[in-house]
């Protein structure tokens, strides 16, 4: 048993191979590749425009790219071109094994039905037929996310942005997902509910050995969370390594120059 | 014919071919909504614009059309439906649901079964269940496809957080041969178990929408539930006042505004049968002793 899952976790369960898009004359993302490994967090970092978002949208198969592949190793052990995927294999993909993190919850999240209907959705997509058991599990992960359970039918609406975040995280948490992208997941945070929520997001990944995709500007959210870096700058990754090793002894000018940009405290 | 400034029926013969194709399609995808190019119809969109085009397309001569509206055979939307196709097409009309062969109806199935040879035509508002939750038709038609329909059960899921139990009362969404999700429209889910393994075809327009969609006879339908919370239809909990009927579906009539209230069967053809056959209700006997005590 332990022997097998060690196996498991020595073969990469997503693999980037040179990986580019263009719109158009713009080129926004050339020749990515790289491997993600179970319970591996991995930070895309660098300026607006630098084409993180584009990546991070190639990489989970919601946008298809103009060179390269992905590749995901699935729950049944089997490893698969995204691009081969149908459809519907990818949107199941999508609300299962994966999770996706939005800057903006209101994009995550239906504002309008209650927190345990949208924790719960997810569960009701894959065939969970008892409501009992799904409340259960709702008001569970709400639990873990730090959110009062009185609060279970209430509209995200009503919720402050660092809790909609935070059931946002749930929502997608809720079928336990193997990997997890996210877009600037504190982004228009203020910085006591970033530090609760960075906090909280460290013990979950831990906790559950998720692998992350995040994609950040903020090098201070790489360095608590994520393992790896990958420094992009105009489409291209232009350094990559341990987290502490990039963010303590920048190579190229370009991460010298992010690092250094950062207000000492 | 009455009118022969009109085609029989109204429609065009090339308009009723296309409907037919749509029909056709629809019979064959139980549960699939197909489009089709929906015309203007001499009456306001919501008065059964999608109904009177599938009804319209499917007469024939030797039809025998009865029109209900809510389960009644004498209300305005019902009568000038009946009196419009007895203009254009000239057919036999009848309130009695055994002899008709084609049923419009706008709100209810009729409480008398339906037999083979007979087709129930609904008039349908919002044809797509998944409307409210998902305002993008792009992602429902997707959604339809793929047959992902979690989002439903988060309707239902709303409902019992909210209220305590499935409180959906009508438009109850239902699947339809182990596959789509349909709205049966607006009909009370009381009717919905009539729906399943039917009889008779039936067939739903929705005009304004462009939508027309079908049971075929002896199909599954099946209304969505959870395992701890299963889906119970409703309906008053009195006998009808007229008829004294117990398994009937029954209106709430407000007689004076002092809280009088009485329950009557919403489907006046059951109910005006149950009374010839001779079973009264507990307010049968004497409606105008009743009017000149409820104003004096």
């Amino acid at each position: 048993m332990v022997d097998l899952d060690t196996s498991d976790n020595d073969q990469p369960l997503l693999v980037a191979e040179s990986l580019s898009k263009s719109f158009g004359r713009i080129a926004a993302c050339r020749d990515v590749s790289f491997s993600l490994y179970p319970g591996e967090v991995l930070a895309i970092v660098g300026e607006s425009g630098s084409g993180k978002s584009t990546l991070l949208q190639m990489l989970s198969g919601q946008l298809a790219p103009s060179a390269g592949h992905v590749s995901y190793r699935m729950r049944d052990g089997v490893t698969r071109d995204l691009a081969t995927l149908g459809e519907a294999e990818r949107r199941f993909l999508f609300r299962t094994d994966w999770g996706f993190v939005h800057q903006d919850p209101a994009q995550g999240l239906r504002m309008a039905v209650s927190a345990g209907a949208n924790v719960g959705e997810r569960l009701m997509a894959v065939g969970w037929n008892h409501y009992g058991r799904i409340r259960d599990t709702a008001s569970d992960w709400l639990t873990r996310v730090e959110i009062d359970t009185a609060r279970i039918d209430d509209a995200p609406r009503t919720y402050s942005g660092g809790m909609r975040q935070r059931l946002q995280i749930a929502r997608n948490l809720v079928t336990e997902p193997r990997l997890v992208f996210m877009d600037e997941p504190t982004g228009g945070l203020d910085v006591s509910v970033q530090a609760r929520l960075l906090d909280l997001l460290r013990s979950l990944v831990a906790e559950l050995n998720l692998a992350v995709i995040i994609v950040t500007h903020d090098l201070a959210v790489a360095r608590l969370l994520s393992h790896r870096v990958m420094v992009m700058k105009g489409g291209r990754v232009i350094e990559t390594g341990l987290t502490d090793q990039v963010l303590d002894d920048p190579r190229e000018p370009y991460t010298q120059l992010l690092v250094s940009s950062i207000l000492p405290p | 014919m009455n009118a022969p400034a009109y085609n029989f029926a109204y429609l065009d013969e090339q308009t009723k071919r296309m409907i037919r194709r749509a029909i056709l399609k629809a019979i064959a995808i139980p549960g699939y909504q197909v489009p089709f190019a929906s015309r203007e119809m001499p009456m306001p969109y919501g008065w059964g614009t999608g109904g009177v085009q599938v009804t319209a397309a499917i007469l024939g001569p030797q039809d025998v059309l009865k029109v209900i509206d809510q389960g009644s055979d004498d209300t305005t939307n019902a009568i000038s439906i009946r009196k419009f196709f007895a203009k254009t097409a000239g057919v036999a009309t009848t309130t009695a649901t055994d002899e008709a062969t084609v049923i419009q109806t706008r709100h209810r199935i009729p409480e008398t079964a339906l037999h083979a040879n007979q087709v129930l035509v609904y008039q349908v508002p919002i044809p797509e269940p998944l409307r409210f939750l998902e305002p993008r038709e792009t992602e429902t038609r997707r959604m339809h496809a793929l047959a992902e329909y979690g989002l439903m059960h988060v309707k239902l899921y709303e409902d019992i957080a909210r209220f305590g139990h499935i409180a959906t009362a009508y438009a109850y969404p239902v699947k339809v041969n182990a596959r789509y999700v349909m709205d049966p429209s607006p009909t009370p889910k009381f009717d919905n178990p009539k729906m399943d393994n039917c009889p008779a075809l039936q067939l739903f327009g929705a005009g304004r929408e462009k939508r027309i969609y079908a049971i075929p006879p002896y199909t599954q339908v099946v209304s969505l539930d959870f395992e701890d919370h299963p889906f119970e239809p409703y309906r008053f909990n009195a006998p009808c006042a007229l008829c004294g009927a117990e398994n009937s579906y029954l209106d709430e009539i407000v007689t004076d505004d002092k809280g009088g209230r009485m329950f009557v069967c919403s489907d006046t053809d059951y109910c005006e049968g149950r009374q010839a056959a001779g079973h009264h209700g507990s307010l049968s006997a004497a409606p105008y002793k009743e009017k000149a005590g409820s104003h004096g």
